[in-house]
């Protein structure tokens, strides 16, 4: 048990709350570049995962994309993209931002895809131009989907920030991969617990968020999003 | 200024000579890597099909169990490592732990899949066959469930090849070590090469699980993927 004794220890010691190697500190890096790197990865990724869905053209691209996209090794592009550029947190952005568009693709195809083709000619006859039916008639229908994809993504991307530090980044990662370095079980414990943590409530609170966004008929009208949702681990 | 020809040396990204004499590192690694893979898939399995069987059964186990292994699913690789090293040690029941833990959320996901999609006309004609429960589970149901189930198992496998370079961090990995190295002695060649062989592992086993599914489930052609 001294062990546990010793990880709390850890977390109540104030000198590891404060100065670059304190915890806000690694908190806000981590944030900083997993939020950076989903927003980029959106951008990117749902504009073509609609687009793909919304036409159904082009079904199985984005059944590679996830399949390509689960195979891809996160450690070890991780590293290539620190051969490419070099020390800073250009690598690391390029790397997660790779990591976060397949499962983002997928995900918002499928759930375009998944829009009721009655549904869709309903709207259609009530008048509704194609943009029109898109934004408002199959948009809301795929927003559970979507949101999950974007989800998954997240704590993708989380979870490989941590990998980060490998490459000289902050975050969380910094003390589990220090304490593996430094055989500090205390420290690697401790960083472990806060990067779980931090993903648990990425994934909570875009639960929340995805709550929010959908509208409350569409939740009773569907199967929950989360066992529909194509699923991704890559770190 | 002059420069010696050691800072003028610029490492390809494939060094072909290096690599064809170190043809058996990647050998090994590669062994490696289908091994911690292949227990890692078949101890999902030896895993999931009870539980997935007994959610199937039991309603009011599917939400707690799925649960469970959900928040086991979220926690990122590395991090569930490091909470079991300090008990398990650098070792090979550190990796597995994880890599089958994440393996039992996709299997009994898709096993629940499949065992909700068997057509409830199906069921009531085995029992007017007179098929026991067991004998319906195992004869009817399981049978119409295998095309689901073979999703999981390459969702699972395809996941975990990719999963397991991270143990290098613990001492295995596989294909992993050589990142490592590459990361370590800042050398190009095992590095890229290790990576291309990774994603080729993935996606050949993913091809070969096509395949076997074909032969094996010939039922299968609408399965869910």
């Amino acid at each position: 048990m001294t062990h546990l004794a010793n990880v709390v220890q850890w977390f109540a010691n104030p000198a590891h709350w404060q100065g670059p190697d304190g915890i806000p500190q690694r908190l806000v890096e981590h944030v900083q570049i997993s939020a950076e790197s989903v927003a980029i990865g959106a951008l990117i990724a749902l504009p073509i995962g609609i687009a793909l869905g919304h036409y159904g053209r082009f079904g199985n691209l984005a059944i590679n994309i996830s399949n390509v996209g689960r195979a891809l090794p996160s450690f070890g592009l991780l590293v290539i993209a620190f051969q490419v550029f070099g020390l800073g947190n250009l690598p690391i952005l390029v790397a997660l931002v790779a990591l976060a568009i397949p499962p983002m693709v997928t995900n918002s195809y499928v759930a375009l895809r998944e829009v009721d083709p009655d549904v869709k000619e309903a709207a259609r006859g009530m008048g509704y131009r194609e943009l029109n039916q898109l934004v408002r008639v199959e948009l809301p229908l795929a927003v559970p989907l979507v949101m999950a994809g974007i989800r998954t993504s997240a704590v993708q991307v989380v979870a490989t920030a941590t990998l980060a530090a490998l490459i000289a980044g902050g975050g969380f990662g910094r003390y589990v991969i220090d304490g593996f370095a430094q055989q500090d079980y205390t420290k690697l414990f401790a960083g472990a617990v806060l990067v779980a943590a931090l993903a648990m409530a990425t994934e909570l609170s875009l639960s929340g968020v995805e709550r929010l966004l959908v509208p409350r008929g569409i939740r009773l009208l569907q199967a929950p999003a989360a066992g529909r949702a194509t699923t991704f681990k890559t770190a | 200024m002059q420069s010696s020809a050691f800072l003028d040396y610029v490492d390809p990204w494939v060094n072909w000579t290096w690599l064809e004499s170190h043809v058996p590192l990647f050998v090994d690694a590669l062994q490696q890597h289908l091994t911690l893979t292949a227990i890692a898939v078949a101890g999902g399995l030896a895993l999931s099909l009870p539980l997935g069987i007994a959610a199937h059964r039991w309603r009011a186990l599917r939400n707690p169990l799925l649960g469970f292994f959900g928040v086991v699913y979220t926690i990122p690789s590395l991090a569930l490592f490091a909470l079991l090293v300090p008990y398990t040690g650098l070792s090979i029941v550190t990796a597995e732990i994880g890599l089958i833990g994440y393996t039992v959320l996709i299997l009994v996901r898709n096993l629940l899949i499949g065992l909700e999609s068997v057509p409830p006309d199906v069921l009531d004609a085995a029992d007017g066959m007179g098929y026991r429960p067991l004998a319906r589970l195992a004869f009817v149901e399981l049978p119409l469930a295998l095309p689901a189930m073979f999703a999981g198992v390459r969702i699972a496998t395809v996941t975990t090849i990719g999963l397991v370079t991270i143990t290098a961090l613990i001492g295995l990995g596989g294909l992993g070590q050589l990142i490592n190295k590459g990361l370590i002695e800042n050398f190009h060649t095992p590095l890229v090469v290790a990576t291309a062989l990774s994603i080729a592992l993935a996606l050949v086993a993913d091809l070969t699980l096509v395949g076997l599914q074909r032969v094996a489930v010939p039922w299968s052609r609408d399965a869910p993927r």
